[in-house]
This record gives C-alpha cells, structure tokens and sequence, in this order.
C-alpha cells in the first residue's frame, strides 16, 4: 500500500478498492404498488414451544425471531401457548375490542367534523392493549405510549372521561392542557401520556424498581413504537430492566409504520424487534399481534415471570397500523392501500369473533347486536360529553387554570402574567367571562 | 420572607461558638441526605459511582453502608435512564435524589427532566408528580476542560417547571438541599464543585481558604431547612448592587473587599423560584447592579436578571446595568483563568459602575 505523502493526507484511490455505497432503507410497496406478503415468514398456530416463566434468557432466542400464535386457520386455538380462558372472558375480550373500534370511528369522525384537534385511532392493533391489558392485574402500573386506548377501556375508564379530554372541555380531567388522547389516570394506574416518544420506557423500569424496593407485587408495563425504539430511552430502559432485573413488561407494537417510515428505519431489514432483548439479556417473546389469545398468552407469562422476581420480558406484537398514524396525515401518499387488504394475520376482531363462533360460544346475530349497542354507547356518550364543550367553543376550563400545576405553588412570576392574561382577556371581552 | 431567614441564619451561626462543628460543603452535602435518608423511607440516592464508592466528591459516602443498597446504589452510565427511572420512582411514590456526576454530563437526561419530570403535574393535572432533587457538581476553576466545568443553570432555569438551586456555603447547602428533597416539584440543585472545600476567592494565584475560616462553615447539627425562592443578603452596602450565585459570590466578595467598594452583595440561592423583592429593595437602595456569573453570557441567567431589573428598577438606577460573565466560548483547559469571571474583569465592571 503506498503511503500518502503526509500523515493524514488521503491516499491515492485503489482501483482494487470497492467504492462504499450507503444503503437507505426503502420499503417494499409504494402508492399503487401490488402488495404480496409471502415473503414473511408465519408459522403455523401452536408452532412455539412455551417455556417455563423462569427460563433464562439465552434458553429461548428463537422466541425472539420465530412468532407466537394461538389462533389457527381453522379458528380454534392451538398449542401451549393457548390460555385456555373461558367463554365469558373472550366475550368480554371482544367486547372491549369492539367498543375501542366504536370509539375510533366516532372520534375520527368528530375531528373531521371540527369537534377536536386531532385523534388517532388502533384499528387493527386493539388486541395488543386490550388482551394485553386483561392479562395484568388492574393495579399493575401501566406506561403506554398513544395508541393504547385500549387499556382504559379494558380497565373500566368511563367513556365520557374519555372524549371530554379529547374535547379538551371543562369536565376534561386534564384541564385542556393535553393534545387529544394524551390521558392520565392515577385511579387506573395509568401513567399521563407524554407525546414525546418513548420517554415512559425508563419510567416503567424505575416504577418497576421502587415497586421491587418495597418489596410489592404490583409490577409495570410500558409501550412503545416499532420506530419509536430507536430512540435513547428505549435502551436506556432496557439496560436499566437487565442491570436491576427490573419487574416490567417491555412491549414493542411494531405495526411496520412510523407515521409515514417503514419499519425498516428502526432496523427491521436486520433484525426482529423482540431481537433487541437478547443482547440486553432480556426475555424475548415475538408475537402474533392480531391474534388476541397469543397477546393475552405472552403478557401473561412475562407478568407470572416479573412476579416471580425472573425479571423483565421485551414483546414484539408484529401487527400493522391499518388506518394512518393520526388525523393528520394521509397514508395513500406514502404506502400502498392494498397492504392493508394483504396483510396475512387478519384482523384482531374478526379473528376472535370467529374463534367464539368456532367453538360454539357466539355467533353472527350477536356480534351484529354487540357492534350496534357499541356504535350507540358511544354516540350517546359522545352527545352527553358535547353538554360540555367541544374544543375551541368557548367552554373550556377557568382561565386562571392554565397558570396552575406548573408548581405545586403559584411563583410570583406566573402570578403576574396571570394577571397580566386575565387583563387581556378583559380587554378584549370586556368582563373576565367564567369560561371564555 | 427572605430578611426573616436571614435573621434565623444569623442567629444559627452566632449561636454555633460552643461546641461549634464547622463543615466543608461535601461534608454538609452528605449530612443532607443522611438527614433525609433517615427521616424519609421515600428518599432514595442513586447516581454513577455514588454507592460503595460514595462518589467521585464523596458527596455519598457512607451513606450506602448506612441505608442499604436498595436505598443508595450505583446506576449504569446513562443519564437519560438516570432521570427516567427517577421519574417512574417518583410515579411510584418514591422521592429520588439522582445524581448526575457532572453538570456537562446532564444533556443526555434533558429530554427526561424537561418533557418529562417538569412537565408531568401540569400535563396530568396533578395526577402525577415528579419529586425529584437532581444533584450535580457545576462549574469550573478545578482545571476540568470543557466537559467538567460547565455551567448549564440557565437552560433548566428557561424550563417552566422546574426549580434551579446553588448554594454557596454549607450552611446553605445543608440547609437548601434539605427543602429541595422535601420539594413536591423537580429540583435542580446545582453545586459548585470549586468551593466543595473552600471560598474560592478568584485570586487563584493565591493559597484559598479552607471551610474552617469561614463563619458560614458552622452547620448546626441536625435538621433544618432553607425555604427556596429566599436570596440571603451576604454583605449589606450603600454603593451598589451584586447580583451573583454559587462561587461567584465568593470572588466578588474578595473583590469588592480588594478595592474597598461598599457594595450589597446578594446571594440569590435560588434562581428559580427568584426572591425578587430582595433584588428590588438593594436596588432601590443602592441604583446600580452587577450582575455576575461564571457561565456563558450569551442567553446566561445575567439576562434574565438585566431584563429584570431594568422593566422594575428603571427609575432607582443611576447606571447601566452591568455583566460579568464566562466568555461565549467552550471552557478552556489551560487558559481556564482567562476565562473565569476572576478578579480583573469584575475589578473593571465595577470601576464602570461607579463611573458616573
């Protein structure tokens, strides 16, 4: 090799050199392409073996790359992964996942019709917070990330809550301070959504820690993003849950998009999802995310395996996104539709329904019946929460309220821009209005 | 609020002469949060190297042999997951004291203390609370280069939510670091690590002073506690006033004491929550201020403190404000000393002070 002429310098180009090329990752189906999924691999339901909850990690890295399924073709349930939950769970199961989708339509529609800011719905990923959610206990602690809205409504949060704080209203518990969709509730040992993304992954971990300081049983959960573990915090959460053997379910919804990347911009062209637990040295499941009974079965065996002190457990639910990531965008601009129509695992819902049916435990004329007292809940609710205000209408919390909470104790700072807003609304409105 | 205090600290060292212990600011630091360790089964301390070792300052020594390590433990290198685990602790019902091991390694837990542990009462409405009281050695003059002597204060001071505090003596810091743990809202409590063992002066030619000599290194055993949002009035004066925080306190005591100036020199303690009636009664007395710090000027806490006094003093100054600060550059290994705010370039701000 001939040296260059100063330390440092570059040197002359090898004709025997290849030149580098930057790989930029590029999603298979664009807008108008024909969309064909037999390249991923899905094996066949009751495939994975079910290890004990105390294994240790290294025993089980083919978890992490193969998928757990419940759910056959057939619409039975197979395997050991099977829970073996009764009739009237999996009604009620359905029955939460069907009122989350209510609950998606109208809300999108509400912010179509200029009743809220924005919305987001889970469309296709309801089984990965409902059934997860079912198989916690209802004081493990929950850190979800925003399509989680599931988990609420599997808990019992009261509908009306729900859409007076995507109204940002005046019975917003919030007091109008979040974007739509961001709830919070202590009652339901739910964490506040933060919006930055990926923030309440070493949240989790740390509430998992003092819960095991104390010596608790109460473990935690969070959620996060395929795209959204590319972030620090992820790492940082993992690396925490290893190093202290932290009680806390890591889930991963990898749902293949990221507004509008592909989850090949968080390294999905590389490696699995649940893969990132194993250099960490964390229990790795990877799971069908359509197939209720597989969520249910994998949240439950890292919950046994958290509360047995075995430590933390990262799930990969492999599901996809089938509306766009939020009332904001447009996702024909950027993915094909028929991905949606191809998608191989199905949809959640129907998939239940039909395993009910299979075995004799529900059938058509009840399903209808359940969608359309779901439609009507929620309607209902929605005309009970408008008495309240709709966003931008006027009844919104006390105008004093956006000074509050900053601290635990008005500074004098904000006292006097308090004073300084309610002159300008004064000003402008003449009289200092309750709620306007 | 804050002239009460003042008498009660007063009266707290004059009181001390017998049996009198006198502390260096590690040793009120680590008193603190034994204090509070022990009062509190919610304290926790955590941080990089803060358990067996008890620290790179020895600010937590002993304390793990004394509480345990589920109550006092070492954390990976990772500041976000630092501040992040210290938030979901304090979800729990926990009141961590994090700390990070230097000021210059905090960014990696911005996200997490400014998105996050400021943010989450307003964003829940008070749902949840993050009671945390990060600690972190700030500031230079320890021949640290640019990656152990920076002072950060004011971007966290620019966060609404959070609380910014410096101390500058252990009476203060004892004191102070106490009612920051017991704070139900997110603290930053910054320490000056070249007063750690003496009043640096600023004559960094000369020998300093350690803690012994200084009436301020009486700490009472002990709890006590110094409500933050109260600045202490370190020297009363008729010719100015000195706007300062943390070592600058000291330097432009020795200075103004060098030349013989009768100035009013406030420590605020506390930046944010700030004791603005303390600032505006010096003002009004003396009506002219110099404001001092040792971290960057550009967009330093000296603007806020300007802005400040400018919209409510306006009328009592006789004089432009005047700012003493770090140059805007990185701080600087071996050239650390022209970078400092040191003893020339407040001699000269004073000197344009007093001009007219």
């Amino acid at each position: 090799m001939a040296e260059p002429r100063s330390p440092g310098e570059r040197a002359p180009a090898k004709p025997n050199r290849p030149a580098l090329a930057l790989h930029v990752p590029e999603p298979k189906y664009r807008p108008g392409d024909k969309v064909d999924f037999s390249h991923l691999e899905i094996p066949p339901a009751g495939a994975q073996p079910r290890p004990d909850e105390s294994v240790h990690p290294s025993a089980i890295h083919d978890l992490a790359f193969g998928l757990i399924r419940v759910l056959g073709e057939d619409h039975h349930a197979h395997g050991p992964w099977n829970p073996r939950l009764d009739p009237e769970t999996l009604r009620t199961m359905l029955g939460h996942m069907a009122l989350v989708r209510a609950f998606d339509e109208r809300m999108f529609r509400g912010q179509r019709q200029g009743k809220t800011s924005f919305y987001m719905k889970c469309t296709g990923e309801e089984a990965t917070s409902v059934a997860t959610a079912m198989a916690l206990a209802s004081d493990d602690m929950v850190f979800p990330s925003y399509r989680q809205q599931g988990i609420l409504i599997a808990r019992g949060y009261p509908l009306i809550d729900m859409i007076n704080q995507i109204y940002s209203n005046r019975a917003d518990k919030l007091k109008g301070r979040q974007l739509p969709i961001m709830y919070s509730s202590r009652a339901h040992s739910f964490f506040s959504i933060s919006g930055n993304l990926a923030t309440q992954c070493p949240q989790a971990v740390g509430w998992a820690m003092a819960s095991a300081m104390r010596g608790d049983s109460r473990i935690a959960a969070s959620w996060v993003g395929e795209g959204s573990t590319a972030e620090g915090d992820f790492h940082a959460a993992c690396t925490f849950a290893a190093v202290y053997n932290a009680p806390v379910i890591l889930n991963v919804i990898n749902n293949q998009w990221a507004i509008s990347s592909f989850s090949g911009f968080a390294g999905a062209e590389r490696t699995t999802f649940a893969a990132r637990g194993l250099g960490y040295g964390i229990a790795a499941l990877r799971v069908d995310g359509n197939d209720a009974l597989a969520c249910y079965a994998a949240a439950a065996w890292a919950a046994a395996r958290a509360r047995g002190n075995h430590g933390p457990t990262i799930i990969e639910y492999f599901t996809y996104r089938a509306e766009g990531h939020s009332t904001s965008d447009d996702p024909s601009a950027y993915r094909s539709a028929q991905e949606r129509e191809e998608w191989p695992l199905g949809d959640p819902i129907n998939r239940l329904k039909q395993h009910l049916i299979a075995i004799g435990e529900w059938d058509e004329e009840r399903h209808a019946a359940m969608d359309l007292a779901c439609a009507e809940k929620v309607k209902a609710t929605t005309k009970e929460a408008e008495k309240n205000g709709i966003l931008g209408h006027g009844l919104h919390h006390p105008f004093h309220t956006m000074f509050e909470d900053v601290y635990e104790e008005l500074p004098w700072h904000l006292q006097e821009q308090a004073e300084q807003a309610i002159r300008e609304r004064i000003a402008k409105f003449g009289s200092e209005r309750p709620f306007g | 609020m804050s002239a009460e205090t003042n008498t009660v600290e007063s009266a707290a060292a004059a009181t001390a002469a017998e049996g009198e212990r006198r502390l260096n600011m590690i040793e009120a630091i680590n008193e603190a949060l034994d204090i509070m360790l022990a009062r509190d089964p919610d304290v926790i301390v955590m941080g990089e190297d803060v358990g067996y070792f008890g620290g790179v300052f020895r600010a937590t020594a002993g304390l793990q042999a004394k509480y345990g390590k589920t109550r006092v433990f070492d954390t990976p290198i990772s500041e976000c997951g630092i501040i992040g685990v210290a938030v979901g602790m304090g979800a729990y019902g926990l009141r961590p004291v994090p700390e990070i091991q230097f000021a210059d390694y905090i960014y990696p837990g911005l996200d997490q203390l400014i998105s996050e542990a400021a943010r989450l009462r307003y964003r829940s409405a008070g749902d949840y609370t993050a009671p945390l009281t990060v600690r972190s050695p700030f500031g230079g003059g320890i021949f640290g280069g640019q990656t152990h002597s920076q002072s950060p204060e004011a971007l966290f001071t620019h966060v609404a939510g959070l609380k910014t505090v410096i101390p500058s003596t252990p009476y203060d810091a004892k004191g102070l670091l106490i009612a920051a743990i017991e704070d139900n809202d997110p603290v930053i409590f910054f320490e000056p690590k070249r007063i750690y063992n003496g009043p640096f002066s600023g004559y960094y030619d000369q020998p300093v002073a350690p803690w012994k000599t200084h009436p301020d290194s009486l700490v009472p055993e002990g709890y006590y506690r110094i409500p933050l949002g109260s600045a202490r009035v370190v020297r009363e004066g008729e010719a100015f006033t000195v706007l300062a925080y943390g070592t600058m306190v000291h330097v432009a005591e020795a200075v103004c004491r060098a030349k013989g100036v009768d100035a009013e020199i406030i420590d605020l303690r506390t930046l944010v929550p700030l004791d603005i009636k303390t600032i505006e009664a010096s003002i009004a007395k003396t009506g002219r201020c110099l404001i001092v710090h040792e971290a960057t000027r550009t967009s330093g806490f000296g603007a806020e403190l300007a802005a400040l006094v400018a919209e409510r003093c306006f009328y009592h100054l006789e004089a432009p404000i005047v700012r003493v600060t770090g140059f805007d550059t990185p701080y600087p290994h071996s050239l650390e000393w022209a970078y400092f705010p040191g003893p020339v370039r407040i001699g000269e701000a004073i000197d344009t002070l007093l001009k007219d």
